[in-house]
């Protein structure tokens, strides 16, 4: 019997409920989500669906109210916050709408830091920022500060920040939110990239052409997941793409 | 389809398999292979309705090939369709028209519809971003309506979150 790989990430009956003012806010009632190594899923659904609970639920930002999770099948329920934080810094790499840099830190050490903390020899960290920023197009902004860079470029930072000490999930909430058509394509391009490489990807989003960068978009509505499609394998009984572009007589 | 052809022939005479070359150049994987026969045949009826005139040129060897080129009329067809505004792009009401059928009926669940209907559309900007990303960066006109396709898709899909949305409240 060959045992299956445990996925890279796991929930199950996960449930959060925010007590705030007024009635408790239902956000994340009951989900099941197994994620397998090299997927690329998308969670997509209206704003208030509670899809940012779900993805911060996932990577210990904010813990239950019930259910589990495992990170590739390490059951995480007895995690203390300091050993979440350093998951977050090994094993899984979180971008955020509004990008959350370190904005008195230079785009280089807001890349590097996490890798130092990580353990990672000085040396190897600098060796590393410099592949990536590379890679993400920012080579010469290594000293700008993040104030000084488009929305875009700031991303991108962000995406290199979360990748630097190449961990094994990639969380992306709503990572284009705050980008125009130009960088969310940036963005949706670049996922798609490192998704080909191998990077697991769980990206929460309300934009239906980044999801569509996905190969598994789940449907979340009212704080469950209301559908769970694989794309493309099943050609769609329509026309698709070409339908849509064709000239007409 | 009648008009692209009456404008790519403004610029002068061509042959029907010159247009289809002339149609791939401008739209790119936008719009994969023209189909040659719809070509001949628009050509076919534009000439039959005086826009255009076809002149059999003999090739040696081949058979003879036809060079169309635009008539006054047809000039003045094209000014007249670059003076009007397009209408708008259909409201997709056959699918509106299941949904809102489906309670009485008793025969679909709407939620399944949703669904099923998100799961073909969210193919279909898979498609499309292939075909963006697939597509020369320089190619602006294609990748603009691709753009374009993308954009009215997305609306059908957030048109769909909110009929979800709705009904979920319902029930």
């Amino acid at each position: 019997m060959s045992e299956r790989p445990a996925p890279v990430l796991r929930a199950e009956g996960l449930v959060k409920t925010h007590h705030g003012e007024g009635a408790p806010a239902h956000a994340v009632r009951g989900v099941d989500l197994r994620v397998a190594r090299g997927e690329f899923v998308a969670v997509t659904g209206p704003s208030g669906a509670g899809k940012s609970t779900l993805l911060h639920l996932l990577g210990g930002l904010q813990r239950p109210d019930a259910g589990s999770i495992w990170l590739a099948g390490e059951r995480t329920d007895a995690y203390s916050e300091a050993r979440w934080a350093v998951e977050r810094r090994k094993r899984i790499g979180i971008v955020f709408q509004f990008f959350n840099l370190v904005s008195n830190l230079s785009v280089a050490d807001n890349v590097e830091l996490p890798a130092l903390l990580a353990g990672t020899p000085p040396r190897k960290a600098r060796a590393g920022r410099e592949e990536l920023l590379a890679e993400l197009g920012l080579t010469g902004k290594e000293r700008s500060m993040p104030g000084e860079l488009s929305g875009g470029e700031q991303q991108r930072v962000a995406l290199a920040r979360a990748l630097v000490n190449h961990p094994p999930l990639l969380l992306a909430d709503e990572p284009a939110g705050s980008l125009d058509s130009r960088g969310t394509r940036e963005v949706m391009r670049l996922l798609s990239r490192f998704h080909r490489r191998g990077q697991t990807i769980v990206l929460v989003t309300h934009d239906a052409r980044l999801a569509s960068a996905a190969d598994r978009v789940i449907s979340f509505f009212d704080g469950r997941i209301a559908d769970d499609a694989e794309l493309d394998g099943t050609p769609s009984p329509g026309r698709g793409a070409s339908g849509v572009l064709e000239l007409r007589d | 389809m009648r008009q692209s052809l009456l404008a790519l022939l403004a610029r002068g005479p061509a042959h029907g398999y010159e247009l289809k070359q002339d149609l791939e150049q401008l739209l790119g994987s936008a719009y994969p292979q023209p189909n040659i026969g719809q070509i001949y045949v628009t050509l076919g009826r534009l000439e039959k309705s005086g826009l255009i005139e076809g002149e059999d040129v003999e090739q040696a060897g081949r058979p003879n090939k036809k060079v169309y080129h635009l008539t006054g009329t047809g000039r003045e067809a094209l000014r007249a369709w670059f003076e009007e505004t397009a209408d708008e792009p259909r409201v997709r009401d056959e699918f509106f028209m299941k949904l809102a059928l489906a309670p009485q009926t008793g025969l679909a669940d709407r939620i399944a519809l949703i669904n099923r209907q998100r799961r073909q559309y969210l193919n279909t900007m898979r498609q499309l971003s292939k075909l963006a990303a697939a597509e020369d960066r320089d190619n602006r006109v294609a990748h603009l309506l691709i753009e374009g396709a993308m954009l009215h898709l997305q609306a059908d899909l957030d048109w769909l979150e909110r009929c979800q949305e709705e009904l979920e409240e319902l029930e």
